[in-house]
């Protein structure tokens, strides 16, 4: 392949002024802390399908919650370090934290409006 | 005309361009998400009954490890950009294609599978529920001639079909159901109920951003990868970029997974 070849003259680290990689990126402590990564996720979808098989005297809202609750758990771990989340520039934490806030009202605004019917409606 | 701050960060922002439109990009697909999983909790919390166990944990599962895998390979094909070990590149970057079309085969298969379950409601009021196995060359429900076979089993109370779970030892048989019996059918697609609705919803929109990212991570490891030879860092922020928004498809999919096949 002529990529092969053409990659040669860019063979040595790339640096830029990213604040994740600032530092010299080093191959194989990437390799090591993925590996730990992944297996933190099964760790976490293992949990989720277990609590989702717990016994009948938990109710559905118990073992949503704590489904919900390893689910965001196993989602902080992709952000944070898959999307380098945990040292991210400034700009980028304004953002997700306006996201967040527009988020958080769509699922209160819905949950408001749960009870709400247009005025006629009729129940069979 | 040069495009400028594709490497180098703006002074303002901090950033290259790129990397601030990707999390403007992606914060209206939280938006866009945010909106749908709010309906989900709508409709699910006002349905008197919600069906259990009628997807496959194990075909979730697999889909589930495989997203996550291909999350990592896009990091380390990023990764081996930023250190110049391009074959290295090549090489993560294909298997991140190749467990993303596996996630979509998989998901496919399991569209299918709902695709040719029926429920079919019979004269005498009860039900037979199942997967098709063929239909006489006659069958014609309209003129109520022929028969429909399916691998399943009748029921007498339609709630019987909802919780799969609570239900052990459950017998399938392939039924011969003369059309003459049958008062109405329906496939298990989005229209039977609004479970299935919100399934094919969000999975069918989740499989089209992975199809969207298939598509860009395949031009980046095919035609697109020409880019190295004149400007690397350019193209390595073209892979960063591209694995942010992969990552937030797998994002997606940690909370859709609980939510579609758990309860």
């Amino acid at each position: 392949m002529t990529e092969s070849k053409t990659a040669e003259p860019h063979s040595a680290p790339l640096v830029d002024a990213s604040p994740a990689h600032e530092h010299p990126v080093d191959f194989n402590n990437y390799v090591r802390r993925c590996v730990f990564i992944f297996i933190a996720i099964l760790c976490a979808v293992s949990l989720m399908i277990w609590v989702s098989f717990l016994p009948e005297h938990y109710s559905w809202a118990e073992k949503m919650g704590m489904i919900l609750a390893v689910a965001c758990a196993n989602a902080l771990v992709v952000a944070g370090f898959l999307m380098h989340l945990l040292s991210e520039k400034k700009m980028i934490y304004t953002l997700l934290g306006f996201t967040v806030f527009f988020v958080i009202g769509l699922f209160v605004l819905t949950i408001c409006a749960t009870n709400d019917f247009p005025t006629g409606t009729t129940f069979h | 005309m040069d495009i400028p701050y594709t490497v180098q960060p703006r002074p303002d922002t901090g950033l290259y361009n790129a990397k601030l439109g990707i999390w403007l990009f992606l914060a209206s697909e939280v938006m866009l998400f945010g909106g749908l999983f709010s309906g989900y909790v709508l409709l699910r919390v006002g349905a008197d009954q919600w069906p259990h166990g009628w997807l496959s944990v194990p075909l979730g599962t697999t889909n589930t490890v495989i997203l996550a895998l291909s999350a990592i390979t896009t990091l380390l094909a990023w990764v081996a950009c930023k250190v110049g070990q391009f074959g290295k590149f090549k090489f993560f970057h294909a298997c991140t294609l190749l467990l993303a079309l596996t996630f979509l085969c998989i998901k496919g298969y399991e569209y299918h599978d709902k695709w040719i379950h029926y429920e079919i409601k019979l004269n005498d009021g009860t039900f037979a529920d199942g997967h098709l196995v063929g239909k006489s060359a006659d069958f014609d429900l309209a003129k109520k001639t022929g028969t429909f076979t399916i691998h399943g089993r009748i029921v007498t109370d339609e709630n019987d079909l909802y919780d799969l779970r609570a239900q052990k030892n459950i017998q399938l048989r392939e039924i011969a159901v003369p059309a003459a019996d049958i008062k109405s059918m329906e496939n298990y697609g989005p229209w039977h109920n609004t479970y299935l609705a919100l399934y094919f919803t969000l999975t069918g929109l989740h499989a089209l951003h992975i199809l969207g990212g298939s598509l860009v991570i395949g031009y980046l490891w095919g035609p697109g990868r020409r880019m190295w030879k004149t400007d690397p860092k350019r193209f390595t922020n073209r892979i960063e970029v591209s694995g942010l928004f992969w990552h937030f498809v797998d994002l997606v999919w940690i909370f859709l997974f609980p939510v579609l096949y758990l309860t």
